[in-house]
């Protein structure tokens, strides 16, 4: 747009004003994680990060988080990292699978394959919560990384994706491949794969988020604290009628539990625009 | 359609195995479940459960905490997506008046989107709690009766915040693309007949971004329908007095806290329906957008 000067002042003003609005909260946690408790009870919080971060991370990792909810950080950053790489590398390869037979093989009731695994874009977890528990409980999943990874890895939007990219590969490319004598796991492997990782890196991006944000699924199929993902610890930390509770500790978990993902989308910043931008539409 | 393809006939059928087990074991088999629970009674201890036809249908639709659980889910999910575009699209046309520094605002702008709801919910509520929240404390001495734990508009206004924050990040993505995607000789060509950015912006660039808006806005809803559940069960959980119980809040409180099934699984049909409808005129709108295109 033909915009004069005043008017790209006035623009980056109001971009300034929005970013920080959106940035604030973080901010406002992390500065909070570096206060101790009595700053942080006694509004409001200086602008500044304070004198006690080393003291409030070092308590936090050296079992300060397991005195409050019985299972150390690390382990709840463990778990969580497992979860969302769980998901992330468990989608892209089973909807990659999906998506390579249903474009480069010619079978009975493949598209019906396809409109089967299309409708469950409209069966998320929120409308059957209870008797997928149920199958949960039955299949001995309470509890287990296998509970937590699996239901939640069937994905119609990456295979959808996937499949919109094959169809895009040139037929003179199978040809050529087939001619040479490739079977089904060399064109995979040498050309497709290839071709593929750019839409890989953006799937991933979007999934590991994700993966590490869930909150319904890990809050319904874990009981033990051992299994908890560091939100559902979150959340269990937080107790506004407690006059006990030690916010400094709640603070720095809350900013381990935003760091990991807020640092992929930021470094895979060009990934994560493609991937969210284009497997949406 | 695709000339070439492998002969192999048992393979894509190896292939697909992993997706179609999932899909079948975790999702059709429990929404059948859920279609079935939703016609039957159950005993109270499971033992045997008898055929009612409708009735739970019935008696969820004349619940009083329903229909407050409605009208709860309305105003968010109005609230939620208004504000969340309607903010998007003011920092989206703003940026792309701006030649340098886009990216670095662009940066700081999707940093919501990796944050889980529940961890924005809390960071809100650190923000704005009656007793130690620095935003709260500034309304407290203003000598506004601010109390998001005891009030339910005050709860209400602050889950909607959280919700919204949260959602902008993805919405000013999708303006901008959708922004960079009209062409740039209708504007000259406006501006060359003397319009005024704020008339071109009403009657050539927001009419262009139609298609971006309704698809947003279908996403925006399903966003505060479904995604915004941690947000809810981490803030108030449903309180003050069911303020703000929304629907999957209800789904989930009746079905695994207070185990009432054939309620709940007909609540979940109704959820269903709601998603089957939002889903098909989301695809439908966007058939016809690739159709113009």
């Amino acid at each position: 747009m033909a915009a004069g000067r005043l008017a790209r002042t006035m623009a980056h003003f109001w971009m300034i004003l929005g970013a920080l609005i959106v940035a604030f909260p973080i901010y406002y946690v992390f500065i909070a994680s570096t206060h101790s408790v009595q700053t942080i009870l006694r509004p409001p919080l200086p602008l500044l990060p304070g004198p006690e971060a080393a003291a409030n991370y070092g308590e936090a990792f050296s079992g300060g988080v397991a005195r409050i909810g019985g299972v150390s950080v690390w382990r709840l950053l463990g778990n969580t990292t497992l979860i969302a790489l769980g998901i992330a590398i468990g989608k892209i390869v089973i909807s990659m699978a999906s998506a390579y037979a249903i474009v480069f093989f010619r079978f009975p009731l493949r598209m019906a394959c396809f409109w089967l695994i299309f409708v469950t874009l409209m069966l998320p977890v929120e409308v059957r919560i209870q008797p997928t528990y149920k199958v949960m409980v039955d299949l001995g999943l309470i509890d287990t990384y296998g509970g937590l990874i699996l239901p939640l890895i069937a994905s119609a939007t990456a295979t959808l994706l996937f499949r919109q990219f094959f169809m895009t590969i040139p037929d003179e490319l199978l040809e050529a491949a087939r001619v040479d004598g490739a079977g089904p796991w060399r064109f995979f492997k040498d050309i497709l794969w290839p071709l593929s990782l750019t839409n890989v890196a953006a799937i991933f991006v979007i999934q590991f988020i994700y993966g590490w944000t869930q909150y319904l699924w890990p809050l319904l199929v874990t009981n033990s604290n051992e299994m908890n993902t560091i939100v559902i610890a979150l959340r269990k930390m937080i107790s506004f009628a407690d006059a006990d509770t030690p916010w400094n500790l709640v603070m720095v978990t809350s900013v381990l539990a935003i760091l990991p993902p807020i640092l992929v989308v930021v470094l895979m910043q060009r990934w994560f625009v493609k991937g969210l931008v284009e497997t949406e539409k | 359609m695709r000339r070439t393809v492998f002969p192999h006939k048992l393979l894509p059928w190896l292939l697909l195995a992993p997706q179609l087990a999932i899909t079948l074991v975790f999702f059709y088999w429990p929404a059948a479940q859920a279609f079935r629970q939703s016609v039957m009674k159950e005993d109270p201890f499971g033992l045997s459960s008898a055929f009612v036809g409708l009735a739970n249908f019935r008696k969820v639709l004349s619940d009083p905490n329903y229909l407050n659980a409605v009208q709860v889910t309305a105003v968010f999910s109005l609230l939620v997506a208004v504000s969340a575009l309607g903010i998007a699209l003011f920092l989206a046309v703003k940026a792309e008046t701006i030649i340098r520094g886009k990216g670095f605002y662009r940066t700081l702008l999707i940093w919501p989107y990796a944050v889980a709801p529940a961890v924005a919910g809390m960071l809100w509520l650190f923000m704005f709690n009656p007793s130690f929240g620095t935003l709260a404390w500034p309304l407290r001495q203003l000598g506004i009766d601010w109390n998001p734990l005891l009030q339910g508009g005050d709860a209400m206004a602050l889950v909607v915040a959280a919700a919204t924050w949260k959602q902008i990040s993805y919405n000013v993505l999708f303006f901008i693309a959708g922004l960079q995607a009209i062409p740039r000789s209708l504007l000259e060509a406006s501006a060359i007949d003397g319009a005024s950015r704020r008339h071109a912006f009403w009657t050539i660039v927001f009419p262009l971004l139609a298609p971006t808006t309704f698809f947003l806005l279908v996403v925006n809803t399903v966003y505060a329908l479904f995604d915004t559940f941690g947000i809810i069960h981490a803030v108030t959980g449903g309180g003050p007095g069911k303020s703000t119980e929304t629907l999957v809040y209800k789904v989930y409180n009746d079905g695994f806290v207070n185990l009432i099934m054939g309620d709940s699984a007909a609540q979940s049909v109704i959820l269903m329906v709601i998603v089957i409808a939002l889903t098909a005129f989301q695809f439908r709108f966007i058939e016809r957008r690739v159709h113009y295109a």
